[in-house]
């Protein structure tokens, strides 16, 4: 196994992944939600009136955030190298997985794991194990 | 209202968090299950939010209720089961393949990538099947 020292951004990484930790707290001390984003998305799909604004405003945060960043700075470049019918197949098995596990990197791989989650740490270890098959073996 | 506007910018927060940490490109995920190229800056991302999210969590804990008087909804579930492994698998599987989960799906849907709108619509059509086929047996939220 060898580092690609090109692609390794070890600052602009660790400074994201702060924004994302804070943001999961954040959620949860201001409004006592877990920020697992397949569980927001999926309960998006069931009748909870209640809970249907703060849902629908959290995923809007998200899906506004590169129109908003490129405002300020130019927005990263995105390479999605899946042709169309497999990210049709990668995206039914995330759904569907993600809500069959209870959790997806968000949910499990961050709030789980910090809340030191037994559920979570085995949850995180399939899907890291089961992503590094996928990519090895293709 | 105030719920709605602080539920909007935390969920900013957390998409400029996914495009300056890299992770809201796909290729650059799945240069982390690259055995051959690896480029490790997926762990650092964990680092960084579970540095935060420990301590923070830890503190939230000791909370009654949170700042706007809900109570805390932390999961509850502690057990080990067959949905929990096989879920979780299917999702690695899918991960693995495209580079994609649900937060990057979100901002490469934002950012107007065809690509991400086509994922994004797969993973709600896997969604609405677990609500269908699934749920009945193993609810939970």
């Amino acid at each position: 196994m060898a580092i690609d020292e090109l692609a390794f951004t070890p600052l602009q990484s660790l400074v994201g992944g702060v924004l994302i930790g804070s943001a999961a707290v954040l959620l949860l001390v201001l409004l006592g939600r877990i920020a697992g984003i397949s569980g927001i998305v999926g309960g998006l799909l069931k009748w909870r009136p209640d809970e249907l604004g703060w849902r629908l405003a959290f995923v809007f945060g998200i899906a506004l955030a590169p129109v908003l960043f490129g405002l300020i700075a130019s927005p990263p470049s995105v390479e999605i190298s899946a042709g169309n019918p497999l990210l049709i197949v990668a995206g039914l098995l995330v759904g569907f997985g993600a809500r069959l596990g209870s959790g997806c990197t968000s949910g499990h791989g961050v709030c789980g794991l910090a809340r030191l989650s037994r559920r979570s740490l085995v949850a995180t270890l399939v899907f890291m194990a089961t992503a590094f098959l996928t990519q090895f073996l293709r | 209202m105030t719920r709605t506007v602080i539920a909007f910018l935390v969920g900013l927060l957390f998409g400029i968090g996914l495009l300056v940490s890299g992770m809201a490109n796909p290729q650059k995920v799945l240069g982390f299950f690259n055995v051959h190229h690896w480029d490790p800056s997926l762990a650092l991302v964990m680092a960084g939010a579970i540095g935060v999210a420990l301590p923070g969590f830890a503190l939230a804990g000791r909370l009654d209720k949170s700042v706007f008087g809900e109570a805390l909804q932390l999961p509850k579930a502690r057990h080990i089961d067959r949905p929990l492994i096989v879920g979780s698998a299917l999702f690695g599987f899918g991960w693995g393949l495209a580079g994609i989960c649900p937060g990057p799906a979100l901002v490469l849907s934002g950012a107007g990538e065809f690509k991400g709108m086509l994922f994004m619509l797969s993973m709600l059509c896997g969604m609405i099947i677990f609500e269908k086929v699934a749920a009945g047996p193993t609810a939970r939220t």
